[in-house]
This record gives structure tokens, C-alpha cells and sequence, in this order.
């Protein structure tokens, strides 16, 4: 068994438990001839395309911006009380139901705040803060939650094997746990029983130069939230964020969120 | 009486024989139709990504590099993916609706049966396009455009050949 590990296929470590058994030979000698003629046309197919590169070489950047930082900006005074535009928007874009229990998935909640000395009330959404310093991520197990190059925090479901370490480690709730089978999910935004989800900064959108799905309806509805890259001083909520006092739920825990609140 | 006993011993042995290939037959058929072969659906158009027998072969790998490439490192530059595949090679019902994985007719399905091999792939992924999107296979060869960048197609077939040396060499 070792000995067949110690074989040329690449990032085979000394660990490597690859189960390759004596008793498989006659099978093998079938497998190859059927493996040399794949083997042929996929070489036949390379020198037609001429392209070792990985992907296509295009004008865009390929991948997460390292030199981004996505956030957003949310004026809690334009935030209506009654208003679910941007839960609606999450709810309609993802394909999650609007929750009828506390375990039913909830990836952006309105939160009503109440000064009790004053009596002030305020609303306002919260979804994933995507902290720069996120404890999902330092407690995950597997490696599934993981920080984008750009600052979006997300939940590899190919990895996520549903401990839910990460919701525990969230201060702001943001995370929820599938509890039953899905069907006919999003194409765009896979969920499935078993891992822990949460806002993914609709990163399908924003990968391709458009903003979130809230913050769009929000902008027909109390124009409260604010899209762009924090990390660009010339960006519009950069500029936003450097000409009005803003604060971060829970700023004192050190995550560096990249979601901040204006009027709170 | 010697002439009975020798007519009864032809008998006997003509029905052994009769039976035993009554028998034999039975057995080699009951063997032919245990495991029915997969009633794969058949393609439309020309092979968009990779030749099929690329396809079957490579198709997980190319499927777990995507999606590496895509969620972890977002780069969405390749036109092709899991969504593409699950849009051409949707399978309608009489109703003209796509049938979902739990159908024994959904594609992936029909061969993964066989092979006895089971995929996670839709307990998180659609396992049919979403209603009005989508090409199913009575869409035509229509279905493949936006899909065939040589390109791409390239790479994936090049990435599949580096995934497996250990097959190429020999």
C-alpha cells in the first residue's frame, strides 16, 4: 500500500492513504486501454484551443481583488421601521423562505433598537458583518468559512461539515444552520441541509460589477445603504465614511467589520 | 425389460438436458437484466466542453476545480460550470417540466445508478434548471451557445490531463 503511494502523482504526502489494491489488477488492464484513448482525445482537444494557461487571459482581473475591500455603509435615519425591502430583496435574490421559526435560515433580520432612558427607537438591518478578522473563520475545523481576497466572508459548503463553531463565534447572529432538505435552490446561490450559511455580500453579483440585491432595493425604497470598496479613498462610501462620524456594531471586539452604521 | 430400462435411461437423459438448458438460460438471463443498463439521455449539438469520453472520465475533476476557482479565489471568467451543465442536460417529463434528482431519468442520476456511485453534488446545487431558464434537451443545439469558448474548453482538458499523470503515462 505504501509503496503505491510513493508513486509520481502529485501532492501525495507521506499520509497519503491512497488505496490502490494488488487485487485490481485484471480490472486495471481494462482501465487503461479505455485511459490511453481519453488520454488521447484530451490532448487532441489541448492542441486544437493551444492554451496552457489556466483560464483565458481577459481584460478584467480574474478572481477576488486582493487590493478591494468591500463594505457597506447603512444610514440607520433613512432606515423606515416598517421597511423589509432589503430582507425581502436577500430573501427573493438567495432563495431562502422568510423564517416562521428562530431555526429557520436568516441571512439579513431588521433589528429594532430602543434607548430605554429616552425611549428612542431605531431600525436597522443586519446581516454578515464580513470582519476583517472573523472569528467563523478562526474557529472553523474544516476551513470552510473562509475571508475572500476582497474581504467577503463566506461558507465553502464543500468543506462545511455543519458543526456550527461559527455561529457560535458570531457575535451579530448572522449565521444559520439548514435544518431540512432543499430543493430547487438559487443556481447561483447553493444551500443545503446540513452547512451553515449566511449573507455572502452576493458575491455572484458583485463579481460581476453589480451591487448587492438589498442594497439595489434599498435604493428604491429609503436609499440607506451604501455599496462600494472602503479600501478606494476616491470610492464613494469612502468618501461617505471620511465625512460623517460612523460606528461598527460591536467595534470594541477588534473583527474590523466591514459593515458601518451611520446615525446609530 | 432390458429395452425399457434403456428407453427410460434416453429419457432421463434428454429431459437433464432439456432442463439443465431451461435452467441455464434462466440464470443468464436473470444475470443480463439484474442491473438494467443506464437509458443515458442522449445529447444534443455538438460536445461543448470536452469529447464524452473526456467527459466521463474527467467531469469530477473539472467540477471540483470549478468550484474551487469560483468560490474560493472568485474568479467567474469560465463560461462553463455545474449550472451550464444542469441547463443542456435537463430531462423533461411528459409534462415538459425538468425532473429533479429524485427522478431515476434525471441525467446525472440515470448513470450514477449504475456506476453506484454517490453524488453530494445536489444536496446544496439545483438539480434542474430554474422554470423558464435554462435549455432543456428539446432546446436544440441552441442550448450550447455562450458555452463552446475554445478557450475553456482547453484549459478544462488540459487540467484534466494534469489531474491524472498516473493515467496519461501509460
Amino acid at each position: 500500500m505504501t509503496s503505491a503511494c510513493s508513486s509520481t502523482r502529485p501532492g501525495c504526502g507521506s499520509a497519503c492513504t491512497c488505496p490502490t489494491p494488488a487485487t485490481a489488477e485484471p480490472v486495471d488492464a481494462e482501465r487503461r486501454g479505455f485511459l490511453a484513448g481519453s488520454a488521447a482525445v484530451a490532448v487532441t482537444t489541448l492542441a486544437g484551443g493551444a492554451m496552457l494557461t489556466l483560464w483565458p487571459e481577459s481584460s478584467e482581473a480574474a478572481g477576488a481583488d486582493p487590493k478591494k475591500r468591500w463594505g457597506l455603509l447603512i444610514d440607520v435615519s433613512k432606515c423606515a421601521d416598517g421597511c423589509t425591502a432589503c430582507v425581502d430583496a436577500c430573501s427573493t435574490e438567495n432563495g431562502w423562505a422568510k423564517p416562521t421559526s428562530q431555526t429557520d435560515p436568516q441571512w439579513i433580520r431588521k433589528v429594532t433598537l430602543r434607548n430605554p432612558t429616552t425611549g428612542v427607537t431605531k431600525s436597522a438591518p443586519v446581516m454578515c458583518q464580513h470582519c476583517d478578522n472573523p472569528p467563523c473563520v478562526d474557529v472553523c475545523p474544516t476551513t470552510a468559512s473562509f475571508k475572500r481576497a476582497d474581504g467577503i466572508v463566506l461558507v465553502d459548503k464543500h468543506r462545511c461539515i455543519g458543526c456550527r463553531y461559527c455561529m457560535m463565534a458570531c457575535p451579530y447572529k448572522a449565521r444559520s444552520f439548514v435544518h431540512a432538505p432543499l430543493e430547487d435552490q438559487k443556481p447561483h446561490a447553493p444551500r443545503g441541509l446540513g452547512t451553515v450559511e449566511a449573507c455572502t455580500l452576493c458575491t455572484h453579483r458583485v463579481d460581476r460589477g453589480r451591487a448587492p440585491a438589498c442594497v439595489e432595493a434599498c435604493a428604491s425604497a429609503g436609499r440607506a445603504m451604501l455599496f462600494g470598496d472602503v479600501a478606494d479613498p476616491a470610492s464613494e462610501i469612502a468618501e461617505a465614511i471620511a465625512a460623517r462620524p460612523t460606528t461598527r456594531i460591536r467595534g470594541d471586539l477588534g473583527f474590523d467589520p466591514g459593515v458601518r452604521y451611520a446615525e446609530l | 425389460m432390458a429395452r425399457r430400462s434403456s428407453l427410460l435411461t434416453v429419457l432421463l437423459v434428454l429431459v437433464t438436458l432439456v432442463g439443465g438448458a431451461l435452467v441455464g438460460a434462466a440464470t443468464g438471463i436473470a444475470l443480463e437484466t439484474s442491473v438494467a443498463h443506464p437509458a443515458v439521455p442522449k445529447a444534443l449539438g455538438a460536445p461543448c466542453v470536452a469529447e464524452p469520453a473526456v467527459m466521463r472520465r474527467a467531469h469530477p475533476d473539472m467540477l471540483k476545480h470549478g468550484r474551487d476557482v469560483v468560490l474560493r479565489a472568485g474568479d467567474r471568467s469560465s463560461p462553463v460550470g455545474l449550472t451550464g451543465c444542469i441547463g443542456c442536460h435537463a430531462v423533461k417529463d411528459e409534462t415538459g417540466t425538468a425532473v429533479s434528482v429524485s427522478s431515476p431519468r434525471h441525467f446525472c442520476r440515470s448513470c450514477h445508478d449504475y456506476a453506484a456511485v454517490k453524488i453530494d453534488c445536489f444536496e446544496c446545487h439545483a438539480s434542474r434548471p430554474e422554470p423558464g431558464k435554462g435549455a432543456a434537451l428539446d432546446g436544440g443545439p441552441a442550448a450550447f451557445v455562450g458555452l463552446a469558448d475554445p478557450h475553456a474548453v482547453a484549459d478544462l482538458a488540459a487540467f484534466a490531463a494534469t489531474r491524472r499523470p498516473e493515467e496519461t503515462a501509460r
